[in-house]
């Protein structure tokens, strides 16, 4: 027995080394996905974040109909990727309000006159209070929202072309 | 050269301008007026993780969001919370991911609580023959 045991420091020294390996070669994907998925949208109301849009609140949300919220901000490289699926997503029908993290109402202007405006109401949230409401991480995001006001769905990242269908059927389920 | 060196600063001027040019959220860098209700928050910092830099807590971190967090969390302290229900707040929301100080009884996290405990047994067992009396066998 004793001589099986001897060799116990080196399988041990194996995983461990495996364990380390793996972590290297495959580097963790560190996406927090939120808690909040299947509950209701938290209690907000943000200001307009530019004038030719009217502010947001957590009841304009509840619209009877599934809606998209996004995350996003004229600083975000990655915002400006996604804006043309965004623009898509709205000719396609869908109502699509944001929330506009850490901006300034000149920025949002500039941003949605270079790159597109799909969006029906904007909120302006200066200190990511209402992102840390809704456990967003970061911009861009997007939340899927069934007619009472429950996240069905929240997309990380920039929607890329190959997510639209995905989401649009996301918002067909959630009728 | 000239053009160069202007094309030089610009690169240098670029990440300052890369996220976002507002000030940061009220309490993100300005502490509380009372000095018990500072030293919780500060605590509760220390043991929150940044959702931009993870391997950071957000009393560490520079990011615009981690400086969200920690006026969140002074903002929070100084409305009459108690640490844990901010922290139980965050964890609602992003999952014990977020706290430093996971908890013993949750299905993910226990093993970190009894490994080292489990390691400790185990290294007093290898080493059991060393202790006490002189061996014979020598």
């Amino acid at each position: 027995m004793n001589r099986w045991l001897l060799w116990l420091p080196l399988v041990l020294f194996g995983l461990f080394f495996a364990a380390v390996a793996t972590g290297l070669i495959m580097p963790k994907d560190n996406i927090i996905e939120s808690k909040m998925v299947g509950k209701p949208m938290p209690d907000f109301s943000l200001p307009a974040a530019i004038e030719q849009r009217p502010a947001l609140s957590s009841a304009d949300l509840v619209k009877g109909k599934p809606t998209l919220l996004n995350i996003f901000a004229s600083w975000c490289l990655p915002c400006i990727a996604e804006a043309p699926q965004l623009l898509e997503l709205q000719r396609a029908g869908v109502e699509i309000n944001a929330i506009a993290s850490r901006d300034t109402p000149e920025d949002i202007a500039n941003f949605l006159n270079r790159w597109g405006n799909p969006y029906a109401r904007i909120g302006s949230d200066t200190t990511s209070r209402v992102q840390l409401e809704l456990g967003s991480s970061g911009v861009p995001e997007t939340f899927v929202i069934d007619g009472k006001g429950i996240i069905v769905y929240q997309h990380i990242g920039d929607i890329r072309a190959e997510d639209v269908p995905k989401i649009l059927k996301l918002l067909e389920d959630a009728k | 050269m000239k053009r160069f060196l202007a094309l030089l600063l610009m690169w240098v001027a670029a990440p300052t301008a890369a996220q976002t040019g507002l000030p940061p959220a009220p309490y993100a860098d300005r502490q509380l007026a009372d000095p018990q209700q500072e030293a919780a928050a500060r605590d509760l910092m220390d043991e929150l993780r940044c959702l931009k830099c993870q391997s950071q807590s957000i009393a560490d971190s520079n990011a615009p969001m981690a400086g969200d967090m920690r006026s969140q969390v002074r903002e929070r302290i100084a409305a009459g919370e108690t640490p844990e229900e901010v922290r139980s707040w965050l964890i609602e929301r992003y999952g014990n991911w977020v706290s430093y100080n996971p908890p013993i009884a949750s299905a993910v996290t226990w093993p970190l609580w009894i490994a080292p405990i489990l390691l400790l047994f185990a290294a007093l067992w290898l080493a059991r023959g060393r202790f006490g009396k002189t061996r014979d066998d020598e």
